[in-house]
Parts: C-alpha cells; sequence; structure tokens
C-alpha cells in the first residue's frame, strides 16, 4: 500500500536525499487533515513533526468547539472557513468515529446598555452565512440554560455550535492518512529550507535532509519562523504566541451547562467561554494573553483567577471545586487577525497553512480542503486514487458498549476486561490498541489523547503506572525509556537504590 | 444469576475485614471482589511498618497486615476475586433487568441488590447480593484539582503513585524532590525515597500544622532532616518536558500566597500529598447520598447508607489515618451487613436522629444514631477544624451532655473518636439530635 516516502514516493536524490512530492511541516490538526486531503491523489506526502505524536501543540489545548461562525470579520479568509468547516464539522465526524455533538452556543449579555453589541453580531453572523441565529430574551434564555447568570438580560442562538474532541479528530484524520500512504515523521523539526536547482525544496531534518516537490507550512506558532526563510524581503510574517489558560471540571460538573456559554464583547472585553466538552467535562476558559514564548504553555495564579472571576459573570455557580485540571495552549495569532493561506509569492511550491488560530479546529475539514487544492494546483493536477480507505475502526470503548457486546471482546481479548482507568472506565486492551494502531501512541499522553486513560478525575495517578508498564512491554522499551510527552519527559529517573549501588543511570 | 449473601465491593483492609466480619455474623456466602490482581490494596504498596498494632497487637508493614486480613477472610469462609472490577450496584430488577446482561438463572429478589462486574475471566456478570458493602477506599487529589500555577511536565506526580512506582515496581520517580503537602504518603514517601537514594529537599505544607500523624514527622522527616516548611506552598512548577525547579511561597493566614516570598528550589520532581478523596463514583451512581463534609456516604450507626441493603466502611466512607480503624470500623459494616441480608425487613430505613458536627468539629461519622436500635456502645469517629490543645470531646443529646472525652492536644490530622452509650441516649428519652463539639 501507500506513496509515503517510506514507499515508492522516496528514491535518492543526490547526498543521500530521501525525496516526496509533498511535505506537510506539522501535525496538528490542520497539517492532519490537509494530509488526508492529499491522501486523495496519487502523491507521495510526509508529514514531518517536531514532537513525538500528533497533536501535540495547539490543536491539544483549545476550547474544544466548533464555532458557529458569527464573529468572523466578514469577507475575511478566517469567515469564510470557519462557516464553511462547521458545516463539514459533523458529517465528517460521524464518518470518522470522532466526538462531536451539536450543542449550540449562546452569547449571553448581562447588561442592558450593552445589548447593541447584538446588532453587530447578527448582522456579521447573517452576512457569513451562518444559519439559524436569533436573539432569544431572557426567559427562554433560562429554560434553555437554567445556570445562566441572574443578571443575563438576553442571549444570541447559534444552533450551529458544537463541541468536538480535539485529540480524536487530529488522531483520526492522521490514521486515515496513514493506512492511505502518507508517512509521518516525528521528533523530526524542520531546521531549514531551502530551494534547490529545479524548484523542490530541501528541508533539513535530522537524519538527513527531505526534497519535497511542494511544502505546506502547518508549523502552528512557529510558522513565520519557517515562512520567513523563503520569503521576499518584506513578506515576513509575524505570529505571536496567544496564551489562553482553562480549568477543566469534572465530569460531575459536566452538566452545568448545556450549551457553549460565550460572553458578549464588552467595552471591558472579550469573556470566557464556558461549555459541556464531549468527554462529559466542563471546560472554562480562556484567557487571551501574548507571551513572547513559543513555548508558554504555562499557567498563572492570576490568568487563572481571571477565568474563574470572568465565567462568573455569565454563568453562575460553576463548580471550581469539581476542577481536576488547569492548561494553557497558544494561539497563533498575527496582526491582520486572518488565517494566512496561499503559496508564498516569490516561493512557488512553499504553500502557508499559516496563523490558523481561533477558529482553526472549527475551519481545520474547509482549510483542508482549501491547502489541498492550491497543493493540486502546484504539482500540475495529479491523478486522483480511486478511493480513500477508511480509517482504521476506533478503538473500541468499553464504556459505551452495550454490556453483551462488551462480554464478546472480552472472550476474545480477554484484556479488554482489565480496566485500568477506573475514572474513565479504560480497559488495558483499549491501551494495547492505542499502540498498536497506525501512527500509535508513544506515551503517556499519546495514550491519554487516543483512549482517555488519565483524563479523569484523578489524572494518573491510579493509571499511570499500569499504562507505563503496557508502554514499556508493548514498544519493547526499559520502563526508564518511556516518557509523558516524548524525549525529555521520562517518566522515571531510574531504579531504586541505583546511585547508591553507583550505578546511577 | 448467582446469588450471595453478602457481596463486598474492593479487597483492601476494609473490605477483607468487612467479610470476615460478614461471614462471622452468619452470613451465606460473601464475595470480595477486588480489581487490582493482588488483594490487600493500598497495603501491598505500603512496605513500611505500624500496621497491626490496634488490630493484632502487634507491629506489621502493610504487606503483611494484607496477608494476614486475607488469611483470616479466608478461614472465615469468604470467596475472594481479583481482577474483577465493580461496575455498578443498584436494586435488583431496576432498569434493564433481564436486559443485555441478564445470565440464566434465578433472579433475585425482591428487596435484593444486584452487582455488576467486569474480569478479564468471566467478562461481564451480574450478581445478586442481599447486601452490598462498598469498600473502595480513597484517591489522592491531584495536581490539577489544587492547580498549581506553571507547566505540566513529567515529574509531577502524587505521593501515593510514587509509592506505587517504588515499592511495586522498583523504579525510582526522580533524584531531587520538594514534597507539597504533609499528608502521611507524602511523609513516608520523603524517607522511603531519601532511603532508596534519592534527596528531599523539603516537605512544604499550606497549614499551619502538618496534616499527617505526629508519628511520621518525627520517623520521616525530623529523623532524616528533612525541612517541613509550614505555612508554605508551591506557587510555580517550572520544567517544559521534565521538572526543573519550583517556586515555594510563604502563604498568609488566609492560606493565600505572599507575594515576593518565593524562591526557587532546583528539583526533578514534585511529589503531591495534598488530600485523599473517598472514591465514591459507584456509590454515587447507586443514588448513595454523600456528605459534602466527608465525600463519603452519609451512613446511620450500622454504617448503612442512604440505599437499603449497601454499607460503607473504611476510606470510602471517610478518609481514616490508620488502616487499623479502617479495619474495625469495616468490621461493624460486615456484621451489619449480614444481620440485614439474613433477616432484611427488620430495619426501618432512615431511622434515629442526626448526629452534627458542633463547635470545633468539621465532621462525625455516622451521621444517624438510633437509639432503640444501636449497639450498646457506638465509636463515633470525627475530625476537628484546627489545632486545639486541652478540650474536651463533648457529645450532647439536645444540649444535654451524653459522652466527654478529655484531649490534651486535637489536631485535624489525627483522626479523634468518642463513644456513645446506649444507655445514656435512652436514659434522654425521645431526643432529637446528638451534637458533638469542642469544650474546655
Amino acid at each position: 500500500m501507500g506513496t509515503g516516502c517510506a514507499h515508492d514516493g522516496i528514491e535518492a536524490a543526490g547526498r543521500g536525499a530521501a525525496r516526496c512530492d509533498v511535505a506537510i511541516v506539522g501535525a496538528g490538526v490542520s497539517g492532519c487533515a490537509i494530509a488526508r486531503e492529499l491522501a486523495r491523489l496519487r502523491v507521495s506526502t510526509c508529514v514531518l513533526e517536531a514532537e513525538e505524536d500528533v497533536c501535540c501543540g495547539t490543536s491539544k489545548a483549545n476550547s474544544a468547539i466548533v464555532h458557529a461562525g458569527f464573529d468572523a470579520a466578514t469577507g475575511s479568509l478566517m469567515a469564510r472557513l470557519n462557516v464553511e468547516g462547521s458545516r463539514l464539522m459533523g458529517p465528517l465526524c460521524a464518518e470518522l468515529g470522532v466526538d462531536y455533538e451539536r450543542v449550540g452556543s449562546l452569547v449571553v449579555c448581562t447588561d442592558p446598555a450593552e445589548r447593541g453589541g447584538f446588532d453587530a453580531l447578527l448582522a456579521c453572523g447573517r452576512e457569513n452565512g451562518v444559519e439559524g441565529l436569533r436573539i432569544i430574551e431572557a426567559d427562554e434564555l433560562r429554560e434553555l440554560e437554567p445556570n445562566v447568570s441572574d443578571a443575563a438580560v438576553a442571549a444570541l442562538w447559534a444552533p450551529t455550535g458544537a463541541i468536538v474532541n480535539p485529540f480524536q479528530l487530529t488522531v483520526a484524520l492522521a490514521e486515515q492518512a496513514a493506512v492511505n500512504g502518507v508517512e509521518f515523521r516525528f521528533r523530526s523539526p524542520v531546521t531549514g529550507v531551502a530551494r534547490r536547482a529545479g524548484g523542490a525544496w530541501e528541508l533539513d531534518v535530522p537524519g538527513g535532509p527531505l526534497v519535497a516537490r511542494v511544502v505546506v507550512n502547518a508549523a502552528g506558532v512557529r510558522a513565520d519562523e519557517l515562512h520567513n526563510l523563503v520569503c521576499a524581503p518584506g513578506d515576513e510574517l509575524a505570529i505571536t504566541a496567544r496564551r489562553g489558560q482553562y480549568h477543566v471540571l469534572d465530569v460531575t460538573a459536566g452538566q452545568h451547562v448545556r450549551h457553549t456559554v460565550f460572553a458578549l464583547p464588552t467595552r471591558l472585553g472579550k469573556g470566557v467561554l464556558v461549555t459541556p466538552t464531549t468527554g462529559g467535562n466542563l471546560l472554562v476558559g480562556p484567557t487571551a494573553e501574548d507571551v513572547g514564548d513559543k513555548d508558554g504553555v504555562d499557567t498563572t495564579a492570576d490568568g487563572l483567577a481571571e477565568v474563574e472571576r470572568r465565567a462568573s459573570l455569565t454563568v453562575r455557580g460553576v463548580p471550581l471545586r469539581e476542577r481536576i485540571r488547569t492548561f494553557a495552549g497558544l494561539r497563533a495569532h498575527q496582526p491582520g487577525h486572518d488565517f494566512v493561506i496561499g503559496e508564498v509569492p516569490g516561493a512557488p511550491g512553499f504553500v502557508d497553512c499559516a496563523a490558523i488560530e481561533s477558529p482553526g479546529l472549527s475551519a481545520a475539514p474547509a482549510i483542508a480542503r482549501m491547502v489541498a487544492g492550491i497543493v493540486r494546483d502546484a504539482l500540475g493536477g495529479p491523478a486522483e486514487r480511486d478511493r480513500l480507505a477508511p480509517r482504521p475502526a476506533p478503538v473500541p470503548d468499553v464504556a459505551r458498549m452495550a454490556p453483551e457486546e462488551w462480554s464478546a471482546l472480552v472472550a476474545a481479548r480477554p484484556e479488554y476486561g482489565r480496566v485500568v482507568c477506573r475514572c474513565r472506565t479504560v480497559t488495558e486492551g483499549q491501551v494495547v490498541d492505542a499502540i498498536r494502531r497506525p501512527v500509535g501512541a508513544r506515551s503517556l499522553d499519546g495514550v491519554k489523547r487516543r483512549v482517555e486513560a488519565g483524563m479523569g478525575r484523578c489524572q494518573g495517578g491510579f493509571c499511570a503506572p499500569r499504562v507505563l508498564e503496557v508502554l514499556a512491554r508493548e514498544l519493547g522499551r526499559d520502563p526508564r525509556e518511556v516518557t509523558l510527552a516524548g524525549p525529555g519527559s521520562e517518566v522515571v529517573a531510574g531504579t531504586v537504590k541505583d546511585t547508591l549501588r553507583g550505578g546511577a543511570s | 444469576m448467582r446469588r450471595c449473601d453478602v457481596v463486598v465491593i474492593g479487597g483492601g483492609p476494609a473490605g477483607l475485614s468487612a467479610a470476615a466480619a460478614a461471614r462471622a455474623t452468619g452470613a451465606g456466602e460473601v464475595l470480595v471482589l477486588e480489581r487490582d490482581e493482588r488483594l490487600g490494596g493500598i497495603l501491598n504498596q505500603c512496605v513500611h511498618g505500624g500496621f497491626g498494632l490496634a488490630t493484632l497487637g502487634e507491629e506489621l508493614t502493610g504487606p503483611e497486615y494484607a496477608a494476614r486480613l486475607e488469611d483470616a477472610a479466608r478461614a472465615a469462609g469468604a470467596t475472594l476475586r481479583t481482577d474483577a472490577t465493580v461496575l455498578g450496584v443498584r436494586p435488583a430488577g431496576e432498569g434493564a433487568a433481564g436486559g443485555p446482561c441478564a445470565r440464566p438463572g434465578r433472579r433475585p429478589g425482591a428487596g435484593e441488590l444486584e452487582v455488576t462486574l467486569v474480569s478479564p475471566a468471566r467478562g461481564l456478570e451480574r450478581v445478586a447480593a442481599g447486601a452490598v458493602v462498598l469498600a473502595m477506599g480513597c484517591r489522592e487529589r491531584p495536581a490539577g484539582a489544587i492547580g498549581i500555577p506553571g507547566f505540566r511536565p513529567a515529574g509531577v506526580l502524587t505521593a501515593g503513585c510514587a509509592q506505587r512506582l517504588v515499592n511495586c515496581e522498583g523504579l525510582l520517580p526522580g533524584r531531587e524532590v520538594v514534597v507539597l503537602g504533609s499528608g502521611d504518603i507524602g511523609l513516608i514517601m520523603a524517607r522511603r525515597l531519601t532511603l532508596e537514594g534519592a534527596h528531599v529537599a523539603c516537605v512544604a505544607e499550606l497549614m499551619p500544622y502538618s496534616s499527617g500523624l505526629k508519628r511520621n514527622v518525627v520517623q520521616c522527616l525530623e529523623d532524616f532532616g528533612i525541612p517541613l516548611l509550614l505555612s508554605h506552598t508551591v506557587t510555580r512548577v517550572l520544567g517544559r518536558r521534565r521538572v526543573e525547579a519550583v517556586e515555594i511561597s510563604r502563604v498568609d493566614a488566609s492560606a493565600h500566597p505572599v507575594a515576593g516570598t518565593g524562591r526557587i528550589v532546583a528539583c526533578d520532581t514534585l511529589l503531591l500529598s495534598v488530600g485523599l478523596l473517598p472514591e465514591n463514583e459507584l456509590s454515587r451512581a447507586a443514588g448513595v447520598e454523600l456528605s459534602p463534609l466527608t465525600r463519603g456516604a452519609v451512613v446511620d450507626d450500622s454504617l448503612m447508607t442512604s440505599v437499603p441493603g449497601v454499607f460503607a466502611c473504611g476510606n470510602v466512607l471517610h478518609v481514616h489515618d490508620l488502616a487499623d480503624h479502617a479495619s474495625l470500623e469495616a468490621a461493624r459494616a460486615g456484621a451489619a451487613a449480614a444481620a440485614w441480608a439474613r433477616g432484611r425487613a427488620t430495619r426501618a430505613r432512615g431511622g434515629g436522629v442526626p448526629v452534627e458536627p458542633g463547635r470545633g468539629v468539621r465532621y462525625a461519622v455516622p451521621q444517624r444514631v438510633d437509639p432503640e436500635r444501636m449497639p450498646d456502645e457506638l465509636v463515633v469517629r470525627l475530625r476537628v477544624d484546627g489545632v486545639y490543645e486541652r478540650r474536651s470531646v463533648v457529645a450532647r443529646a439536645d444540649g444535654r451532655e451524653v459522652a466527654r472525652r478529655r484531649r490534651d492536644i486535637l489536631v485535624p490530622g489525627e483522626m479523634e473518636q468518642v463513644t456513645l452509650r446506649r444507655d445514656a441516649l435512652l436514659a434522654r428519652g425521645g431526643i432529637g439530635r446528638v451534637t458533638i463539639g469542642l469544650e474546655a
């Protein structure tokens, strides 16, 4: 099978360089969605990812919602791709077996003097082509959302707003790309780009250069660095990491709101959202802080307190006592506040998919189509494959199985009867299968993203040693080599008394 | 469907003790369901000593104590199953009875309970039970729950997780360690890691007093020269992939960090011992009323929960300091469960009067007592809400004193108790409530 770099597309290109038709830099949701689209073509595609897994940057740390598309500036790329992505997302998730729920979203106004803000949003939304938008008054609002703030006077109701599991989505896109021949190379940061005679691009990656006819720059917060290596003087991109901090609440609080609840932006700024997640948790956030550090996913006491305070403006009694985790993610913001998608002027075959900040997750299916179209043109319109092989069936989720189905699975594979993560009811069988899949898990976080072991209220306190053991066994590694999230994040430092024996590793 | 008099969920010190007592009290089949591959629960990773002092009169390690309890439960005739995870408990016949999971065989009778479990050997099963004892223990509060600012790298783990890695897997979580929280497991792990070749820089405790036992502060920290920083907390975690350092700050009287007091302590590991939470997922799903104070079930003097026939004991009921106390409490629950299973209708639900925490007391268990039916002597366990010297724990029935216990020192980290006597309560006539508080 396959036309990936590792197969028929790869050939020696002098000085040992490997070749492929398309190199995608970045295995976030954009990169993986593009890879899946390109898998439809008879071209060789290789995804280069600096981290050890897909979904390690912005794609894993966001609001996990599908925006309806009413607030992006009319006429922007962001608006068009958001609305198109929102339409595509439901069917895509159904096809891939990814959790998605059209819960609808509410933009809540808590100050009668600010109601005018609805006019602009409503006009913008309708102009953007968002369906079903309307203003609902306090009574209907309270019926829809009983825990809305007592101060709420009205809300914009957007029935096409949805929630999605971004980990599952990114993994599923990558898996389908992989079984259709796309090669994924992890721990492969691109450190240099050069145009070769003949027009191909040579990328510096560990293990030797990779030559590609077309490069897709989906490098998230670092896409500007790559862009600026190839663009004409004066055409540089400047991406700022805009940090968003969040609280994650336990499933016991997951019903606190039924919809994604936003605050109507006011003179005092943009509010935070409170939303259920597909996993049944409650998510509260984010802040919006420009940070100088593109690895700056640290949380701060002030930021977390700010989120808590702002959430209370739209939703009453948010049960922060049920918190199980805090996190921060970085959006790739550029001053023009729009997606930057297209061939870089003066650099034919170098295609940007940059500045994919919110609503990038929502837009991902549409972004992928757009970018794939540009790549196809750049390659001179290569032939299409007959059909895309489906993604491998998702790892069975015992928590959602009918009892007899689960029993039958245990009969065939007893490890599906051993519960390792008690918070989310995840069995050893699921952990094993998360590892054994195409583009499989290689770390505790990789397992967590795929089957949710460690994502529950004890945050891995119980299951981490067990998952570590399974990872070591399945990967044929020493437990000391097993990581939380790639090299440098080894879970344990050594064995007991090793220093006392003089055998510290 | 298989039928047992008593099904015990959890094969740790509470579950094993409950099972032995249930058999000794006349229960027929008693089935213990343990999800781990070994019985004994968390005792297996507690290789330190101090177990068995109150129940067996000798000092044992955790695994030794577990072995004794297992032997006793076996000798009493209980059936012990490992690698069996309980998925749900509910009144028999409710919901999808006869549905997907039904097995050929006897249907449970009215008033009985049904336990669903899964195991690698047998897949999903249902078991009918005359009574169920909840003995699932507790879990540790994770880093995310307390929201320590900073990064989320490898090397941040709970003390109990580290304890398992060290004592059961032979793995060392880190070499330079800071412990946040002076819960008993944190104190014990500070010593253990030191013995295993790591360096423990300090233990930081948010409160102005240790939340662990005094004996552990002495034996685990003072004996090893490990500083205990009271009224301090970790205000930042540094390091992107692996912990590189933490910032430790002083906190004020309301436990808020004092700006400008932070200092960076280099380390590769942050161990958390910041609280234990009863693991009541099954209880909640079964409709058992939980107390916001203990986060465990609300129980009466027989340790029965709000669901008839469902009893609770050990750390799932409220977090104990000593496994011995959990065992003693569990024996009462096991005996009561056996009695219920043998003659269910003899006891009305919701009888008795409330037992309420008074001044200086955070919680008291059980939360209800029925003077007519209670045992002659009933031990009420409680925790105080601060550090007190030279006070008495006093129980009052409608304001009148019925029990008193003098203490030189009372701290939140050490569970207290007071014994209610049935005759003393009956002598008061039809009382409305019992209050337990601290008095001079």
